[in-house]
């Protein structure tokens, strides 16, 4: 089959690099990647244990159709405990580095321990050894620490995936970064990566990805795949025309644009700072932002944006290391640093997402902590002095400085990396943190759109667009449509989505693809790439397996009910504008029922009887 | 009709599919590192540019090899490596001024495109268009058309 069977376990504090076979038994129940990592996480960690400690561990995984021709399929993950949440963390990246990994001949890597001195993790095919990070890379951003090694290694074909100085801080939602603008973004896996004394992963490989069951219908299912993408409006031109920047006026024009700390939903300047807006030409020096479109490893969408910052913009033009093209302006972040913040400046949106980038930040949590700051900053409750300048909504100047400091851990920049949730609970105003289980929603408001609301809620890793897209069906009709204020069937779908989605991540491909492609499109993939049986109903069970695994963890973590919730703001105030005026999130009419349709009592706990139909 | 590989980079996303579909189909395996096509970023400018071997008319690769183990396709007009007659000696590596033919150190023997036998599996993975398999006579067609297009033939006042 398309695995190698074979992981590779470092032990950080011993300096060791052991290889070691895959439990297959495992890949039978789990797939891989999301699945498989969370599978070998809950077996190896204690659910209580601190995720900045040693006895943490951290899971770079990949999925059976990583380094494939499926499209999309270059995917990777990471897996540990998040130190922004507290929660079970997966974070999924793609550009070039997971199919690499697998060219390599490793299905996974499980990182555990910490190294008494800063390393980076060295692997040519077989070999993987420990190098020291100190005197060489510590201390460096994301791009010249990719830099740096290949040099080094006088290896221009290496990929590197690292963390920037945020991570090495202890910023508590810094990011993995790889190919310099891809990155695992979500809950601080780059945090704990830092906490470890690891820098780097840098990888060759030369021996590629074979043993595919059955090749010709791996091609021919493959090819069909292809053709789907590529028919499909928003794969085969939304995407790849505007990015995931096409939402930022779509979502806006239905109200569904959470603003300045989610007091609006609607954002007067969202047309300033959308994906059209990219291609239009600058009146300061005539050029378009966008230069290019770019593809993840294998992916046929090339939903990924290239642009050139503005040179005379005030943030870089002291700066000439920012003028070369770069990755970005990407919708989250657009969302995260503008509309959450009421800023339109497109070109300080685009610096906030290169600096990201470069220092390995989460651009959704960053900037929503900035909106929380903001608010604070309009109430008095923090003041022009503790920030050391002044801080009101639309200051793209503040926002930028904001960022900046963050990343580097200075000054005010030290509070705002605790996150929104720390923050606003230091400052006597717990409610002002626009986020679930500690980690801050992204880009859609949780009232417009009901199962998305009931989706943050619900969130394994805290609030998230990617465990369960109800913004798929209630704003773009995707597979069918739903009303956004409708809250009857919601669970119904949202269980189904969550389900579907836990096992694009455990395949190797990429969620985007779920615009165009269901379960029945992906699972000939698999089952071409994969021995065994591979069926759509095994796929779903698997789903929902995974689902209440990670579930399991989190109770066992300390979580209840009560943190399946939303901030007061989104259940008490109604939106003030727009199409969905007036409406709170009604997770007092769902959350029972999507109790109720996963197996759970009332508490949320899943039931034995659910426990035993899953195998768990 | 002779025809040969054509590429227009600003079509191209980086992708890769490319790099698989050559790999897979000389090697069996989907590994970039095997590919006779390669696609460069120039990440600074925001430019992706495929790059394989051209097939010279008159092959520098072709002329230098010591055992002529590499010869002419005469439907395709490949300049193929015949891998039991290669010697590994890589002096065709060093005589091509595009660098296309490399070493492969897992066979021994050097390897470079040889169109897959008329049916270049770069061009039918390409999703974009931007390697695509056309009349060795006329790879300018497309870039004509767009231009011919371009061209304001209407009489002026």
């Amino acid at each position: 089959m398309a695995w190698h069977r074979k992981l590779l376990r470092v032990n950080l504090t011993n300096g060791t690099c052991t290889p070691e076979p895959l439990n297959m038994e495992w890949v039978n129940d789990y797939l891989g990647q999301r699945g498989l990592a969370t599978k070998y996480f809950c077996e190896e960690v204690d659910a209580k244990v601190d995720p900045l400690s040693p006895e943490n561990k951290l899971i770079y995984t990949t999925g059976p159709l990583t380094g494939t021709m499926a499209s999309t399929g270059g995917r990777y993950s990471v897996v540990t405990k998040g130190p922004l949440t507290g929660a079970i963390a997966c974070s999924n990246s793609g550009g070039y580095f997971g199919a690499e990994l697998r060219f390599a001949g490793w299905d996974m890597i499980i990182l555990e321990g910490k190294s008494p001195r800063p390393v980076y993790l060295h692997i040519e095919n077989d070999k993987a050894e420990l190098l020291l990070a100190e005197d060489f890379i510590w201390g460096k951003s994301v791009w010249d620490t990719e830099g740096l090694i290949k040099k080094r290694h006088q290896d221009p074909l290496m990929r590197v995936s690292c963390i920037g100085r945020a991570g090495e801080i202890g910023v508590l939602y810094a990011a993995i970064v790889n190919d310099l603008h891809r990155a695992a973004g979500r809950s601080g896996v780059g945090t704990v990566m830092g906490s470890k004394n690891l820098k780097a992963v840098a990888v060759r490989g030369t021996k590629g990805v074979g043993g595919i069951a059955d090749p010709k219908a791996f091609m021919a299912a493959t090819k069909a795949g292809k053709k789907v993408l590529h028919d499909n409006p928003v794969t085969g031109q939304g995407l790849p025309k505007y990015g995931t920047q096409v939402l930022m006026n779509v979502i806006n024009e239905i109200g569904a644009s959470p603003t300045r700390n989610s007091q609006d939903v609607q954002f007067e300047g969202a047309a300033k700072i959308s994906g059209e807006a990219m291609h239009e030409k600058r009146p300061t020096d005539g050029k378009p932002h966008l230069i290019t479109n770019q593809a993840c490893f294998g992916c046929t969408i090339a939903c990924g944006r290239i642009s050139q910052i503005d040179e005379t913009h005030f943030t870089v033009k002291t700066r000439p290391e920012y003028w070369g093209a770069n990755g970005g302006l990407e919708y989250e972040a657009a969302w995260a640093f503008g509309n959450a913040n009421g800023v339109d400046d497109l070109e300080a949106l685009q610096f906030c997402n290169i600096l990201c980038n470069e220092e390995g930040l989460d651009p959704i949590t960053l900037g929503s902590t900035i909106g929380a700051v903001m608010e604070l900053y309009e109430m008095g409750v923090i003041t022009k002095e503790e920030i050391g300048f002044e801080a009101p909504f639309g200051s793209a100047e503040a926002v930028t400085r904001l960022a900046e400091m963050t990343a580097r851990g200075e000054g005010f920049g030290k509070v705002i990396g605790l996150g929104s949730k720390r923050l606003c609970e230091k400052y006597g105003h717990p409610e002002l943190s626009m986020s679930v289980k500690g980690q801050e929603f992204p880009a859609y408001d949780g009232r417009a759109l009901q199962g998305m609301g009931l989706a943050y809620a619900t969130s394994n890793r805290g609030a998230c667009h990617l465990r369960g897209y109800m913004v798929s069906t209630e704003v773009l009709g995707i597979p069918f449509k739903t009303e956004p204020q409708a809250t009857e069937g919601k669970p119904e779908l949202l269980k189904a989505f969550q389900d579907a989605t836990a096992v694009v991540d455990s395949a190797g491909i990429c969620v985007f693809t779920t615009f165009a492609w269901g379960l029945p499109d992906i699972q000939p993939q698999i089952q071409a790439a994969c021995e065994g049986d591979w069926s759509l109903e095994k796929l779903n069970v698997m789903g929902e397996r995974i689902w209440n695994m990670e579930r399991e963890f989190n109770l066992k973590a300390g979580f209840t009910a009560k943190d399946d919730t939303l901030p007061p703001r989104l259940l008490k105030e109604g939106c003030k504008t727009g199409p969905q005026k007036g409406a709170v999130t009604r997770l007092d009419i769902m959350m029972p029922k999507y109790y109720e349709v996963r197996g759970w009592d009332t508490e949320g706990v899943p039931t034995a009887e659910t426990k035993v139909r899953l195998g768990l | 009709m002779l025809k040969s590989l054509s590429i227009d980079p600003t079509k191209c996303t980086g992708c890769l599919q490319c790099e698989m579909a050559c790999s897979y189909e000389h090697e069996g395996v989907f590994n970039t590192a095997k590919s006779r096509i390669k696609v460069f970023d120039f990440h600074h400018e925001g430019r992706k540019v495929p790059y394989t071997c051209t097939q010279c008319a008159e092959a520098w690769c072709l002329h230098a090899c010591p055992v002529e183990a590499i010869k002419v396709d005469a439907g395709t007009g490949a300049k193929m490596v015949f891998d039991n007659i290669c010697v590994g000696c890589k002096v065709c590596t060093i005589s091509c001024p595009f660098g296309t033919v490399n070493y492969n150190s897992d066979t021994g023997k050097v390897m470079k495109c040889d169109l897959c036998g008329g049916d270049p599996q770069c061009a039918e993975a390409c999703p974009t268009g931007a390697i695509t398999y056309v009349d060795a006579d006329w790879t300018g067609l497309e870039k004509m058309r767009k231009w011919a297009a371009a061209t304001d033939t209407a009489p002026r006042a």
